[in-house]
């Protein structure tokens, strides 16, 4: 891509004006390093000058020693795979139901007005509001978990697929009518095509809200995953092991939201949205 | 004729289903679903007696105080940060982390720190809703026009009024952005922490009649949770049109251009 930039910006002045930027990108890097090498030693400091007792908060040392310890049991991996499993799954069916609900609604006039109402109503419900239920008829089992998430995610998405659908270009619509394309046509070469950065973004946001109650099901309910180990490790007394896991969770969260944006570049990379971002 | 129209689109969808609730529910007697009539009932006699006094209205009280006070730290520390670059720079991966972090699990956390007391769960809405507030004004203040800052410059205009005329107006559409995620996280963050840990409030009540199997009270409390979640989002909803009413007026011109 990069390469592709500079060969349109061709001159001089701007293969001067990115090498400057590049440098100020370096050292807004080593800024963030420091900052974080700032807080960990904050924390470290913290415990050990006894402002917090270390039996609640233990240094930043020995949690990253612990984290460290759980990389290599089997053990950690499992409850990792148990939360990105029901993550992946809940994401998927929520955005499934979402983008065919939302196409079949957004498409009408009719339905989306008549359903707008009980939209409106559902979607602020709490999904933690689920959670007695789910125990009622899942118990704790990935099922629970399941409930939460699609219900929490869906509505993010099909909103974003009804912002989208309705977005349409009416001039793109006709012209595609007036050159003979059929209903299903229009759908996938001018609905859908509109439609995509709404439901990039509706996604991208589903998958942060998605983990978020992935961990919420385990931590409450006791399903299988990591919110269970730290609700385990808080009530048997294994701190350093708490907090480790509480910064696993942190980590499983930026990748999210890293693999999410990478995904978001590559579908849309033909859009002007993602395009201007890449030259400027 | 247009209104009655309206209302029909309105209540059509959400009379229709309610019938088909109470029809299907008619006859048989599962133990999961309540009859509709059951649970209006029911609803009235838990929810509008001491239980309001003794569950609900603490509840709602430190989802308040905490929401506010996420909200004013967000906003203070956002603007602070937003405005000086190189914190900005130090600061931005730490914070991204941070947010990162799902919320719910400060819940055992603060209550290793802070013990099962009402400041806990105050606290743990306080934590997890300034993330989203924060991160937004930063990213409010940082995308103020540069005309416009150039031109307050210019007029000499700079400390508190530049802040009060300039930075907030300009970021206020990102922060309300933020303002909304947190509301809705908050909400969770106080179901959750009642009931993970406590012996009172929403939360733990409706985890209590879960447990002694008292359905319909279960399905009213989760009624409850819904019309507060409805409610606090009317609320922001109103809030936001008046906050933003010159920001909506500017992208219709904007966009009737």
């Amino acid at each position: 891509m990069s390469s592709e930039t500079l060969a349109a910006g061709g001159a001089a002045p701007s293969v001067e004006r990115q090498r400057r930027k590049a440098g100020k990108g370096a050292a807004k890097q080593l800024l963030g390093i420091l900052g974080i090498i700032g807080f960990l030693a904050t924390w470290e400091l913290i415990p050990r000058l006894g402002l917090i007792d270390e039996r609640f908060l233990p240094p930043a040392s020995e949690v990253i020693a612990a984290l460290v310890v759980d990389f290599g049991l089997t053990a950690f991996w499992v409850a990792v795979g148990e939360t990105m499993k029901a993550w992946f799954l809940g994401l998927l069916m929520a955005v499934a139901a979402a983008v065919l609900l939302g196409f079949i609604i957004g498409s009408s006039e009719f339905l989306r007005k008549a359903t707008n109402s009980t939209i409106e109503f559902l979607r602020p419900i709490p999904s933690v509001a689920l959670i007695p239920l789910a125990v009622l008829l899942f118990g704790v089992k990935i099922e629970s978990s399941l409930l939460l998430i699609v219900y929490a995610s869906f509505w993010q998405v099909l909103i974003q697929v009804l912002y989208g659908v309705a977005d349409v270009d009416m001039v793109a619509n006709n012209t595609a009518r007036t050159y003979g394309l059929g209903r299903m046509a229009r759908i996938r070469y001018v609905v859908f095509p509109t439609a995509l950065p709404y439901l990039m973004t509706g996604v991208r946001l589903a998958a942060a809200v998605a983990l978020v109650l992935a961990i919420t099901a385990e931590l409450v309910i006791g399903s299988p995953g990591l919110g269970r180990e730290i609700a385990l490790a808080q009530s048997g007394g294994a701190i350093s092991g708490m907090y480790a896991l509480v910064l696993a969770t942190g980590l499983i969260g930026v990748l999210i939201n890293m693999l999410m944006r990478q995904i978001e570049k590559r579908i849309l990379g033909w859009h002007s949205s993602i395009r201007s971002e890449v030259i400027v | 004729m247009r209104t009655a129209r309206n209302i029909g689109y309105i209540l059509g969808l959400p009379v229709l289903l309610v019938l088909v609730w109470w029809v299907s529910t008619l006859g048989s007697v599962n133990f999961f679903v309540p009859k509709p009539a059951d649970l209006v009932e029911t609803f009235g006699e838990v929810w509008f007696g001491d239980r309001f006094f003794s569950d609900v209205l603490p509840s709602l009280g430190r989802l308040v105080v905490g929401v506010a006070v996420a909200i004013l730290i967000g906003v203070v520390g956002g603007v602070l940060i937003g405005s000086v670059r190189w914190l900005r720079s130090l600061l931005e991966p730490t914070l991204e982390f941070f947010r990162a972090i799902p919320p719910p699990v400060l819940v055992p956390v603060l209550m290793l720190l802070m013990g099962i007391t009402d400041s806990m769960k105050v606290m743990v809405i306080i934590s997890g809703c300034v993330w989203p507030v924060l991160l937004n004004t930063i990213e409010g203040v940082r995308a103020v026009d540069p005309v416009l800052s150039d031109s307050a410059h210019t007029y000499g205009i700079s400390g508190w009024a530049r802040v009060r005329y300039l930075v907030l107006p300009s970021a206020s559409p990102q922060i309300m952005a933020g303002v909304r995620q947190s509301l809705s996280l908050g909400l969770i963050l106080m179901v959750i922490s009642e009931m993970f840990a406590s012996s009172s409030g929403l939360g733990f009540t409706i985890v209590q009649f879960q447990r002694s199997f008292a359905i319909p009270e279960m399905w009213s409390g989760i009624v409850v949770l819904g019309l507060l979640g409805v409610a606090m989002s009317f609320i922001f909803q109103w809030a936001e049109r008046n906050i933003l009413r010159w920001y909506h007026g500017q992208k219709e011109v904007e966009n009737a251009a």
